[in-house]
């Protein structure tokens, strides 16, 4: 049907044929992709990285969670993006049960808290200190949460300790748990009309920030043992009395085997290292600018194709 | 004549006993309740105890993986998922939407899928099919959602068939032995009521994640109405055909293959059509389990709230639903055209040379003209931000915004929380005692003793609250859905165009993707009870009208010509004629009603709930296999027990006025 597939499926099959590429397996790596756009769009300059190294690259839809345990057995690759708030819980069930590894971090770091986008700021003036939260409980008010003000958390399976928290800090808070993303985005997206205070459960880098601008609650800050330990915050008798690690690790993750069967490939993931103003360009392309993810990745690679040489040129 | 009265004669002999037992299950029940509400209840009566409970999540947990294990279950599985199931969805993949797998030949350009859907829906169904199928097939390409549509319709190219064949085989092998269906039904019965998160972890450990996965699920999903359609259909023979066969002197396999098979021919092709429509109905849900295509594309548009995007691709699901579902219903009631003896060949297959000719055309010219071949990404188009606008700015008309923040505060405050909490406060064994005696005093003495086995089950499960919670916003969304469903269908069953309309929406309501309805829920009405009542109602009131404007519009002619002789007003010949001979059909859709709520609650956890799906949402992440199950389990066992009451009042009633 098409000559052009025929034919470039012949000269790929003559290319590793030949030797010419270094070792690596001509078996598809699989990148594992989730639903948000900044990983999706990294996933798939990670693929075209590959794909210029001469390997083969396939992309299958996962659940960020989920995704673990395919690293583990070997059904994906790899993973681009572990976020130590989000994912460390699972990715560390799985480091432990074995069969994948830490192949290092980003300079990118991530953090996830209590968060308010800016117009919430003009009724509330005391933010983004937590000692504000208080006294403007009222202006975060509900029906069903009566004259507590209302914090929308993250799904209850993201283990966010919201309300943990508003009772270690002694908060007229009512914690209710969303059941996606999309229910965060929804409920900010309602109050944005007429411009009503709301306090939600937020990250970054996110696509969130440039639709919305806001800030995180200054919360005590981050000591380690916070979770475990009910001395360590200002709240001696109660755990999760801080707010949380505001440098939160991004880290990638490999299958065992990626090792032996991909060694260019594996190299070259261990060099890679984004920064967040290059994951929010990723994440700008494909939320603003309305461009399909792949197209993204290959707009992004030709724009930093500085960034990138040198991760594989060390490999090759 | 005489069976066709509305007035039901009691069985009056059984009355008493009857009546005396639903009063013993109630003055416990309440004689609990005051128990608890002076304070003189033991604990363990109240709840039971989480000593008592038995551990069936690790149980269930260790017996899968022995299976997995060390049976070695899981290798016979992977190697299925990993040799020819994945050799089928790679062939398709690469052929619809170009994965680079053998046979390296696609993807085959848009226009010639477009031209075929076309001439398919002419052979089915004349020029409008034909206009249909064409249309869905260029929108598709024109919106610039060809290939995600096409890695979705790779896996339903799959899938659908081999659901089909498993359901054909398993439907014949139950007709032919007794014993094997008794022991399917009850399977088949959980399966249908069993919430899908529950299949999808199974699916992903057993088949790997990615399309195999979700063709597995997708095929059990949808295999249960091909097998009961078919055993029905073949049970449906009539006699005189099978002795023709017979007297033909048929072998066994003869007489399936050219007597049974095409006598039941429509029964098949109706399960044929639940096939492809459950197909479709799964494109979203695999998504989790990472199935490619329109489904994971719609879940990453509401993640980043592009609420435009997700509409467009929701119309796409919506259109490909429709256009297979008319085709296939087309198929249903075209009859086989025979030709008579010493036609050509080309003249008895012209209409497939026809596809062919154009097929093979447009292939040609698609190499000439590349925008019949792939719509660019430039080209495309797509309105997302036009329509993002316009559903943002109704949702914040001010008249709007007042309605349903009343709303909010009216239903949350005064009746959804208050109602929770008394169900929450009312002790297990009481409310056990009263789906009892509900299931006893609607379906009779089978339907009560099941609820009475189905609801202890529950309650030691460990989910007893949860499970509470879930049917709180069953019944709540239930019972709005039937106060605006039913009035509705009552009017739209006075006149046929508007019966026609309605009809059409409530098709369309039920094939668009039911994640959309989430976000302008929560905009709406924001996250709480109210938004998630309000989703599972937009598809509870769906089959609630469907079975009103059926049931009035078959109450036989006579009846209500006697009863405009009588002189009746229309008030009193809807409520003493029409509703009694309507009734046993309406409990059909409020049957249904119920199964779409106990579906869509699972859903509605992507709101944001305290209730079983809640549970079963965090299991995806994990490997917990034996708490999915039991969760899945307890919804189905809900389901279940109004199941059986319902349709067995229903049939009870049918019976009694003579109907059917």
């Amino acid at each position: 049907m098409k000559l052009k597939n025929l034919l470039s499926a012949a000269t790929m099959a003559a290319v590793a044929g030949s030797g010419a590429i270094a070792e690596d397996s001509s078996d598809p790596i699989v990148i594992p992709i989730h639903n948000w756009s900044s990983q999706i769009v990294m996933s798939n300059v990670v693929g075209l990285i590959f794909e210029e190294m001469g390997n083969n690259v396939e992309y299958v839809t996962t659940d960020s969670q989920a995704v673990y345990e395919s690293v583990r057995l070997g059904d994906v690759a790899l993973e681009m993006e572990v976020w130590e708030g989000a994912f460390g819980a699972s990715y560390r069930a799985a480091l432990e049960k074995g069969g994948l590894h830490d192949a290092g971090d980003h300079d990118a770091v991530t953090r996830e808290d209590w968060w308010y986008p800016m117009w919430t700021k003009e009724s509330c003036p005391g933010l983004p200190d937590w000692k504000a939260l208080n006294d403007c409980a009222h202006l975060f008010a509900t029906p069903e949460t009566g004259d507590k003000g209302r914090y929308l958390d993250g799904p209850v399976d993201w283990l966010k300790h919201g309300k943990e928290r508003a009772e270690a800090l002694d908060l007229n808070f009512t914690v209710i748990n969303a059941g996606s993303a999309a229910a965060l985005w929804a409920e900010i997206g309602a109050a944005e009309a007429d411009k009503k205070p709301v306090l939600v459960f937020n990250w970054t880098p996110n696509f969130a920030e440039a639709v919305w601008p806001g800030e995180f609650v200054e919360f005590p800050v981050w000591e380690d043992g916070c979770d475990k330990d009910p001395a360590k915050g200002p709240n001696k008798d109660a755990l999760y009395d801080c707010g949380n690690p505001a440098k939160g690790y991004l880290k990638k993750a490999a299958w065992d085997g990626m090792k032996d069967k991909w060694p260019a490939a594996y190299c070259t993931l261990t060099n890679i290292s984004f920064t967040n103003p290059q994951i929010a360009e990723m994440a700008k392309l494909v939320d603003t600018d309305e461009l399909e993810p792949e197209d993204a990745a290959a707009e992004w690679l030709d724009n930093n194709r500085s960034v990138v040489e040198p991760w594989m040129s060390a490999c090759s | 004549m005489a069976t066709l009265s509305t007035d039901i004669p009691d069985t009056s002999s059984k009355t008493w006993s009857r009546g005396r037992i639903l009063t013993v299950l109630l003055v416990t029940a309440f004689a609990l309740i005051l128990a608890k509400a002076v304070g003189i209840l033991p604990d363990w009566l109240n709840r039971i105890p989480e000593t008592m409970i038995p551990p069936t999540a690790q149980v269930l947990d260790a017996v899968f993986s022995f299976i997995q294990n060390d049976l070695g279950l899981i290798h016979v599985t992977r190697f299925i998922a990993e040799g020819p199931l994945e050799f089928l969805l790679d062939t398709s993949a690469n052929l619809l939407e170009g994965k680079r797998r053998w046979p390296h030949l696609g993807p085959i350009p848009w226009s010639a899928i477009a031209a075929v859907a076309g001439v398919v829906g002419y052979a089915v169904g004349g020029w409008r099919l034909a206009a249909l199928g064409a249309g869905t097939f260029i929108w598709t390409a024109a919106i610039g959602q060809w290939k995600i549509a096409m890695q979705t319709m790779s896996v339903i190219v799959v899938a659908a068939p081999l659901a089909f064949l498993l359901g054909l085989v398993l439907g014949i092998a139950a007709w032919k032995h007794r014993g094997f269906e008794r022991m399917l039904k009850p399977i088949l019965s959980v399966l249908q009521t069993l919430p899908f998160f529950t299949y999808l972890l199974p699916a992903v450990i057993f088949f790997k994640v990615g399309p195999t996965a979700g063709a597995v699920a997708t095929i059990t999903f949808a295999i249960p109405p091909m097998i009961l359609m078919t055993t029905l259909g073949l049970k449906k023979v009539s006699p005189e055909v099978v002795e023709a066969g017979q007297m033909s002197g048929c072998t066994r396999w003869q007489m399936l293959r050219h007597v049974y098979v095409p006598a039941a021919r429509t029964e098949i092709l109706v399960g044929v059509n639940q096939v492809i429509m459950l197909c479709l109905a799964m494109v979203v849900l695999t998504a989790f389990i990472g199935m490619p295509g329109l489904g994971a594309k719609l879940l990453a548009m509401m993640g980043s709230f592009k609420l435009g995007r997700s509409f467009e691709i929701g119309v796409t699901i919506v259109l490909l639903a429709v256009t297979l579902d008319r085709m296939s219903k087309a198929w249903v009631v075209k009859q086989p055209v025979h030709f008579e003896r010493g036609t050509p060949w080309w003249k008895r297959h012209q209409i497939s040379l026809i596809g062919l000719g154009l097929f093979v055309g447009f292939i040609l010219i698609a190499q000439i003209f590349p925008i019949l071949a792939e719509v660019g990404r430039k080209q495309h188009l797509s309105q997302g931000k036009e329509i993002d606008v316009a559903i943002k700015s109704v949702l914040a008309i001010d008249a709007i915004k007042g309605t349903t923040e009343w709303l909010r505060w009216f239903l949350n405050v005064k009746v959804l929380i208050p109602f929770r909490n008394t169900l929450l406060a009312i002790p297990t064994p009481a409310f056990i005692l009263m789906v009892v005696a509900f299931a006893y005093w609607v379906g009779g003495r089978k339907p009560g003793i099941y609820a009475a086995i189905f609801f202890t089950i529950v309650a030691f499960s460990g989910w007893w609250d949860r499970s509470v919670i879930t049917l709180y916003t069953v019944i709540s969304a239930v019972a709005l859905a039937t106060m605006i469903g039913i009035p509705l269908g009552v009017v739209a069953a006075r006149s046929s165009r508007w019966s026609k309309n309605i009809l059409l929406a409530c098709d369309t309501a039920q094939t668009f993707p039911s994640f959309i309805y989430l976000i302008p829920a929560i905009m709406l009405f924001g996250v709480n009870d109210v938004a998630v009542v309000f989703s599972i109602l937009i598809f509870a009131a769906v089959p609630l009208i469907r079975y009103t404007i059926i049931g009035l519009s078959s109450v036989p002619p006579e009846m209500t010509e006697a009863a405009d002789m009588s002189g009746s007003t229309r008030r009193q010949k809807l409520f003493s004629v029409q509703f009694p001979l309507a009734l046993p059909t309406m409990a059909v859709g409020f049957n249904q009603a119920i199964m779409f709520a106990f579906f869509m609650v699972i859903i509605a956890a992507f709101i944001g709930t305290q209730d079983l799906g809640q549970e079963l949402q965090r299991t995806l992440a994990g490997t917990e296999l034996g708490k999915n199950f039991v969760l899945g389990l307890n919804v189905s066992l809900m389901a279940l027990t109004f199941d059986m009451a319902i349709s067995s009042w229903a049939e009870q009633r049918k019976k009694r006025l003579g109907l059917d």
